[in-house]
């Protein structure tokens, strides 16, 4: 297991570099790894952010985009604005879990 | 901040840029209207420019008065491992849709209609085949709303210029 330093705090990633501990996030961390990959979080970031948390909480899964916005009311439409390009793996980036395993 | 030795995802934003996915969607069957839509959601969420092209049977994908009553038939389909003799009886097609429609919302796979939404909310580009909507005597108007254009196999091939292809 791999041992990465992300805002002066040592955290257990993957081979690419995704938390493979989900407690060993916190929403400080969380910003930390936003300007990591050049997210700025706004509030509605946040939002987003607290659902994939408490959803991965009750499912042990990572929500994917469709789960989002079916789940977690937040359109498709705007996770790619909030997220560009690659809204899933994003999105579970900066939340500390692993990208989804959902084809949909 | 993370420090240069932090090991970072690279989500590689710039390497999609350009790459660009061609899906030809020519089948009307419930089972094969999915790889298509499945696929072209997952390329949109990758960064990738895709384009979904719908002809011949593929049309009723995009019609309005069909495109939410696909139907699975086991008629001739020995995947469903199925006596091939019993396919063919009344009602056995109705069952197979059912059970199909089932099983894919049980995996919350959304409906055509519901799965084109998500495929354009996501930047997805749609658009039917010319001789198609000819031949089925078809307009925009009995198209689903957010198809682009009406166009023919040679706007298609050039609006796809470099494009990866998929036929299903």
């Amino acid at each position: 297991m791999t041992v990465t330093t992300i805002d002066g705090r040592e955290v257990h990633v993957d081979a690419e570099g995704f938390l493979t501990d989900p407690t060993e996030w916190d929403e400080a961390l969380g910003a930390a790894l936003a300007r990591a990959i050049g997210v700025e979080l706004t509030e509605r970031h946040w939002e987003v952010l607290r659902f994939l948390r408490k959803d991965y909480e009750g499912q042990g899964e990572t929500a994917t985009t469709r789960r989002v916005q079916t789940v977690g009311g937040f359109p498709t439409k705007e996770q790619f604005a909030l997220f560009p390009k690659k809204p899933a793996k994003k999105m579970a980036y900066v939340a500390g879990l692993p990208k989804p395993k959902g084809c949909v | 901040m993370s420090t240069p030795d932090s090991l970072v995802p690279s989500f590689d934003d710039d390497a999609n840029e350009g790459r660009k996915l061609a899906i030809i969607c020519s089948k009307g069957n419930l089972d094969m209207a999915y790889p298509g839509l499945i696929l072209g959601n997952a390329a949109l969420g990758e960064g990738v420019e895709t384009h979904l092209f719908f002809t011949f049977w593929g049309f009723d994908m995009i019609t309005k008065s069909r495109m939410a009553d696909l139907k699975f038939t086991p008629v001739g389909n020995t995947a469903t491992h199925m006596p091939m003799g019993l396919t063919p009886l009344p009602g056995m097609t109705g069952m197979a849709t059912k059970q199909m429609r089932k099983s894919l919302e049980d995996l919350d796979i959304p409906p055509v209609p519901e799965f084109l939404d998500q495929i354009v909310a996501a930047g997805g580009h749609l658009w039917a085949c010319r001789l198609s909507a000819d031949m089925n005597k078809l307009t925009e108007a009995d198209l689903y709303d957010d198809v682009e254009g009406i166009i023919s196999a040679s706007d298609f091939i050039e609006l796809t210029q470099g494009a990866q292809l998929l036929f299903i």
